[in-house]
C-alpha cells in the first residue's frame, strides 16, 4: 500500500428505512411495499395529492430516538421538520419533508459515535447527526436509464420512513467504511427497527478526500457490499488524477453499479438551493427527559454488550465474539444453537469457519440460506456421536445450506456414515496393501509411507473410514507383516 | 310567501323537518334561481344538480321513514373550488387543475355529508386563492350581485356572490389573508375566519398553510354559526387542528352586548380608509355602545408591518405548495411528447398557471433562496410574533376588536387587476387575523351608493362565540342583512 492511504478520509451519509414500522412516516399506508403492484400501496398523503396533509408516525419517532440513544447522541429537546424543495419526478410534492440543521432547524440528535472493531483494534467513528425523513418514489426504466424509451414512476415507496445518519470523515479506508456500515446495520437490527436483508433498505452516499485535498461526494451506493467497491474505484480515480498533476474537482459523482465506475453528476457551482423552511403542516414535538427515559428502558441488548456477554458466558475469544455480533441474524443463530446444544465453542468454530466462508463466497445472507440452528446442531451431534467425521461434515454443510435437508438424512441417503466395521475395514486395507506393494515395503521403515497408505484407504472410502480406527488397523497390519518377516 | 330559495338555512331546516317543505323542493328552487341569474354572476365553476337532487330525495325519504337526521338536512351548500370533493372536479380556478377530480373528500365535506347537507356545486375563486377580486380565475371573473360592474371581492368571491344572490343559503370559503371576509364585506354577507386550528384543513388545497382556514358564509349570523358548528372540531388528519370538544355556536347568539368591551384599533381607521367606510364603522360602534357595550380606542403599532410580513410568508409557502403541479399528475400537459423532464415541467408550469400565481411563486422562491432567507422569511416570522403580541395585548383589555373589513368600497372589474400592489393594499386590514391566527368575522354594516360596507370583528383565540354574539346583537338591531340585490 502506498503512503497516501493513511490520509484517505471518508465520511458517510447513510439512509436506512425503518423497516419494522407498520405504516409510512406521514400516512397510514402499509410500509410493506416490496413486490406489490406499482402504485397500489398509496393514498392521497403519500401521493402528495392537493389538499392532503402529513401526520407524523409516533412509532417512527420512538425508533429514531432509540437509534439516537444507541449511537450515543445528544437528543434535541424539540423535534420539527423542514421542507427541502427540489424538482424531481420521483418526488410527488416536489419537496421532501426532512429535518435540517440550519435556518433555525435542529436535527433529531447530534454528536454521537459508534465503535468499530478491526483486527482486534477498536476505533471510534463520530456521528455528527441523525434525523428522520421521507423516502421518495421509485423511477423505473426499461433497460439502462439513457436508453429507456420512457420513465415510469412507482409511488409505493413514497413516504417510507428513513433514518439518515451522517458521520464525520473518520474512516480511512473503504474497508473501514464497510465495517462501519455493518456495525450500523447490526445496531439497528439489534434495536429491532431495521431489517438489512430487504432490498434497498440501506443506501448510502460517501464523501471522500485524499491527502487533505478536495472532497468528492459519491451518491447512489445501494448496499454495504458496494461501498467498498465504489470507494476503491473513487480512490483509484483520484490518485490517477493527482499522479498526472490534475486537481481533483469538488463535485458530486454517481456510482454506476453495473459499469462499476463513478460518473460526474454536478460540480459545486451547480449545487442546488433547496430553499429549506419549516414544514407548516406539522407541529413541533417536545422530546421530554421522561419520554427519552421511557424509550431507553425499552431498548434491547446492543451488539457491544452482547459481544462482552459472548466472551464471558461462552468463553469465546474477542475476535470470534466480534464477528458473531456483527450481524444480529448471526448472533441470534449462534445463541439458538447454544440453547439446543451447549457446545458454544464448537458451534462458534463451525459458524466462523465453514458456514461464514460459504455464505461469503456465494454472496448469500444467512437469512437467504436454508440452514437453521437445529440443522447445524444436528450436524455437530453427528460428529460427536461418531456417525460422521469432521471431513464429511465439511462436505455436507453446503448441502444443508442450499437444500435445508436434515443432516442425518443427507448422511443416510449418500451413505456417508463412518465405516467403523473392522471386518469391512480389514478387507479394504487388504486391497490397499495389495495394490501398493512398494508403499507397504517402505511403510515398514518410513512413517511417511504409513500416512500414504491411510490416505489411500480414506480415498477408497471417500473419507468415510473412521480415521483413528483406520490408522490403528493399518499399523496393526504393518506390525503383523513385520513380525512375519 | 317567500320563494323557497329566499329563506334562510335556519328556517328551511325546520320546514323540511316538519315536512312543510321537501328537501327536493328547496334544492330545486335553488337550482331554478341559479338558472335565472348565474349567467350574470358567474359564481359557480361546477354545478352538481343531478346528485344534489338525488341526495335531497334520499333525505326526504329519511324524513318520511322518521330516521335520524343531521342538523343541515336538506340544506343546499356551495363549496369553494379549492376544497376537495370526491368525484367532483376541484380546479382551484386554475388551468393546471381544470380536469382534476379528487379521489377523496375534505374533512369538512365529510362533516357536511354526515349532517345531511346537500352540496350543489363548486364556486369560483381567484386562482389558487391568490387575489382579492376573483378576477384571476381561469373560468372568468365573478360579478358583484349588487352592481355587476364591480368586483365581488376575493378570493372566495363565488361563494359570497352565490350567497347574497340567493343561489344558496350557505357556502364555504377559505381565508388566507381575508379571502372569506373580503367578499363577505363586498357582497354584504356574514363571513367568518375561524381561529387557526379550529377547522380541519385536510382536503383544502394549500395556498399558505400556516395562515389559512376554511370558513362559513351565510346571509345571517345564525346560519353562519350553524355552519361553523358543523365544520369545526378536531381532526387527526390535520396535525395543526386543535383538540377541543365540539361546540354549538348557535348557543352564543344572545341579543345582548351589555358589559362587553369593544376595542377600536386606531390603525384600522387611519390613512387609506374611505370616508364612507369610516363613517359606517363609527356608526356601528356607536350603536353597540347604545346597546350597552363599552368601547375604547386601542393601538396595535406593529400593524404597519403586517402586509409585507403576510406577503412574504404567504408567497414563500405558496412557492413550495404549488411545486407539485408539474404536468406529470393532474391532467394538464401542454405537449404530450418527449423532451427532458425539466423542460416539460417548465413549459407546463408556464402555461398552466396565470400571471398572479406565477408572480407569487417567483417572489416566494426568491424570499426562500440562500442568502435571502434570513432577511425575508425569518424576519417575517419575527414580525409575525410581534404583531401577535400587539393583538394579544389589545385583546387583554377588550372582548373584541372592531374595524372595517375593507378600507375601500367595491371597485370596478378590471380597475386594479394590472396593479398588483394596489390590490395587495386592499388586504391591509384582513391579514392581521391570519398572521395572528385569531378569529375574525365580517358582517354587513352599511351601504354607500348601493355598495356594501362590512364591519370586521376580531376576537380572542377560540372565542368565536363572543364574535358571533356581538354580530348577532348588531344584526338584531339593524336591517342591513335584510337588503337583497336587485337581479
Amino acid at each position: 500500500m502506498s503512503k497516501a492511504d493513511g490520509t484517505i478520509k471518508i465520511g458517510l451519509e447513510v439512509h436506512t428505512q425503518l423497516t419494522s414500522l407498520k405504516s409510512k412516516l406521514f400516512c397510514s399506508c402499509s410500509s410493506d411495499y416490496r413486490g406489490k403492484e406499482p402504485n397500489s400501496v398509496v393514498c392521497p398523503v403519500c401521493l402528495g395529492l392537493p389538499g392532503s396533509l402529513p401526520v407524523l408516525n409516533k412509532k417512527a419517532v420512538e425508533y429514531a430516538v432509540m437509534a439516537a440513544l444507541a449511537f450515543n447522541c445528544k437528543i434535541s429537546k424539540r423535534m420539527f421538520f423542514f421542507r427541502k424543495n427540489y424538482y424531481y419526478p420521483d418526488l410527488p410534492k416536489n419537496f421532501q419533508i426532512t429535518q435540517y440543521d440550519k435556518a433555525g432547524g435542529v436535527p433529531l440528535a447530534t454528536n454521537g459515535y459508534l465503535y468499530i472493531g478491526e483486527q482486534g483494534k477498536r476505533k471510534k467513528i463520530k456521528i455528527s447527526r441523525i434525523h428522520l425523513e421521507e423516502d421518495p418514489g421509485r423511477l423505473v426504466h426499461l433497460g439502462p436509464i439513457d436508453q429507456s424509451p420512457y420513465t415510469l414512476v412507482d409511488y409505493n415507496r413514497s413516504g417510507i420512513a428513513l433514518l439518515e445518519t451522517v458521520t464525520e470523515p473518520d474512516m480511512n479506508s473503504p474497508r473501514e467504511a464497510r465495517v462501519f456500515l455493518q456495525k450500523l446495520r447490526s445496531v439497528l437490527e439489534h434495536l429491532g427497527i431495521f431489517d438489512g436483508s430487504l432490498e434497498g433498505a440501506m443506501r448510502c452516499d460517501a464523501n471522500i478526500s485524499l491527502a487533505g485535498g478536495t472532497r468528492v461526494e459519491v451518491k447512489n451506493i445501494s448496499s454495504f457490499k458496494e461501498v467498498e467497491r465504489a470507494l476503491s474505484f473513487e480512490i483509484m480515480r483520484q490518485k490517477g488524477l493527482l499522479e498526472r498533476g490534475v486537481a481533483v474537482k469538488r463535485e458530486t459523482r454517481h456510482w454506476d453499479a453495473t459499469r462499476r465506475i463513478t460518473v460526474s453528476l454536478r460540480t459545486k457551482e451547480e449545487e442546488q438551493d433547496y430553499r429549506y423552511f419549516p414544514e407548516p403542516d406539522l407541529v413541533p414535538i417536545e422530546l421530554s427527559e421522561e419520554y427519552i427515559n421511557k424509550v431507553r428502558s425499552m431498548m434491547p441488548e446492543l451488539p457491544d454488550d452482547r459481544m462482552k456477554r459472548f466472551m464471558s458466558s461462552y468463553g469465546l475469544p474477542r475476535y470470534d465474539a466480534g464477528v458473531l455480533v456483527s450481524s444480529k441474524a448471526l448472533a441470534d443463530f449462534f445463541e439458538e444453537c447454544v440453547k439446543l446444544y451447549n457446545k458454544p465453542k464448537d458451534i462458534s468454530n463451525w459458524m466462523m469457519s465453514d458456514l461464514l466462508r460459504y455464505l461469503y463466497e456465494n454472496n448469500l445472507e444467512l437469512q437467504e440460506s436454508k440452514i437453521t440452528p437445529e440443522k447445524l446442531v444436528e450436524m455437530i451431534r453427528l460428529i460427536d456421536e461418531d456417525v460422521i467425521s469432521g471431513k464429511i461434515a465439511k462436505r455436507i454443510l453446503p448441502k444443508i445450506i442450499l437444500t435445508g435437508k436434515p443432516p442425518r438424512k443427507i448422511v443416510e441417503e449418500e451413505g456417508m456414515m463412518k465405516i467403523t466395521d473392522r471386518q469391512v475395514l480389514s478387507e479394504l486395507i487388504d486391497r490397499v496393501f495389495s495394490e501398493n506393494p512398494k508403499a507397504v515395503k517402505d511403510a515398514l521403515v518410513d512413517e511417511k509411507a504409513v500416512h500414504y497408505l491411510i490416505g489411500q484407504l480414506m480415498k477408497k472410502t471417500e473419507g468415510k473410514a473412521d480415521p483413528s480406527l483406520a490408522a490403528k488397523m493399518v499399523n496393526e497390519k504393518l506390525h503383523s507383516i513385520k513380525k512375519k518377516t | 310567501m317567500p320563494k323557497p330559495y329566499e329563506i334562510s338555512a335556519e328556517e328551511a331546516a325546520v320546514k323540511i323537518r316538519t315536512q312543510e317543505l321537501t328537501a327536493e323542493e328547496y334544492v330545486a328552487s335553488v337550482f331554478n334561481r341559479i338558472t335565472q341569474i348565474e349567467k350574470r354572476i358567474n359564481a359557480f365553476i361546477t354545478l352538481t344538480k343531478q346528485t344534489a337532487l338525488q341526495t335531497a330525495r334520499q333525505i326526504d325519504e329519511k324524513i318520511r321513514k322518521g330516521e335520524k337526521l343531521g342538523c343541515l338536512a336538506g340544506i343546499p351548500i356551495a363549496v369553494k373550488d379549492n376544497i376537495c370533493t370526491r368525484g367532483v372536479r376541484t380546479t382551484c380556478s386554475s388551468r393546471m387543475l381544470k380536469d382534476f377530480v379528487p379521489p377523496y373528500d375534505a374533512t369538512v365535506i365529510e362533516k357536511l355529508i354526515n349532517q345531511d347537507a346537500v352540496i350543489i356545486g363548486k364556486t369560483n375563486m381567484d386562482e389558487f386563492a391568490m387575489g382579492t377580486t376573483t378576477e384571476t380565475s381561469y373560468f372568468g371573473a365573478t360579478h358583484n350581485p349588487w352592481n355587476l360592474k364591480k368586483v365581488p371581492g376575493g378570493s372566495s368571491g363565488g361563494s359570497a356572490a352565490a350567497v347574497t344572490a340567493e343561489e344558496t343559503p350557505l357556502a364555504l370559503g377559505s381565508d388566507t389573508g381575508g379571502s372569506v371576509r373580503c367578499p363577505a364585506s363586498y357582497c354584504s354577507t356574514v363571513g367568518l375566519k375561524p381561529t387557526y386550528g379550529l377547522v380541519s384543513r385536510y382536503g383544502l388545497i394549500s395556498y399558505a398553510n400556516s395562515l389559512e382556514q376554511i370558513g362559513p358564509l351565510a346571509r345571517n349570523v345564525y346560519d353562519c354559526a350553524l355552519l361553523l358548528s358543523v365544520i369545526s372540531g378536531h381532526d387527526a388528519r390535520d396535525s395543526t387542528s386543535v383538540n377541543m370538544p365540539p361546540s354549538d355556536y348557535t348557543a352564543f347568539l344572545k341579543n345582548d352586548v351589555k358589559g362587553l368591551k369593544i376595542g377600536v384599533p386606531q390603525e384600522f381607521l387611519g390613512e387609506g380608509v374611505e370616508d364612507a367606510v369610516r363613517k359606517a364603522v363609527w356608526d356601528a360602534v356607536n350603536l353597540l355602545e347604545t346597546l350597552g357595550a363599552e368601547y375604547e380606542e386601542v393601538t396595535v403599532p406593529t400593524m404597519r408591518h403586517a402586509l409585507p410580513a403576510y406577503y412574504i410568508v404567504a408567497m414563500s409557502e405558496a412557492s413550495s405548495n404549488l411545486a407539485r403541479y408539474d404536468g406529470l399528475r393532474y391532467g394538464f400537459r401542454v405537449k404530450k411528447d418527449d423532451g427532458d423532464w425539466s423542460t416539460i415541467y417548465a413549459e407546463d408550469r408556464r402555461a398552466g398557471f396565470g400571471t398572479e400565481v406565477r408572480r407569487r411563486i417567483i417572489l416566494g422562491t426568491y424570499a426562500l433562496s440562500a442568502g435571502y432567507y434570513d432577511e425575508y422569511y425569518l424576519k417575517a416570522l419575527r414580525v409575525r410574533t410581534l404583531i401577535r403580541r400587539d393583538f394579544e395585548k389589545a385583546l387583554k383589555k377588550c372582548d373584541v376588536l372592531v374595524g372595517p373589513t375593507m378600507p375601500i368600497l367595491p371597485f370596478n372589474l378590471g380597475e386594479k387587476i394590472d396593479d398588483p400592489l394596489a390590490l395587495y393594499m386592499c388586504d391591509v386590514l384582513t391579514v392581521p387575523a391570519n398572521l395572528t391566527g385569531y378569529p375574525a368575522a365580517s358582517i354587513p354594516c352599511g351601504f354607500k351608493n348601493g355598495l356594501p360596507i362590512g364591519l370586521q370583528i376580531i376576537g380572542k383565540p377560540f372565542d368565536e362565540g363572543t364574535i358571533l354574539r356581538v354580530a348577532y346583537t348588531f344584526e338584531r338591531n339593524t336591517d342591513f342583512h335584510k337588503r337583497r340585490p336587485i337581479l
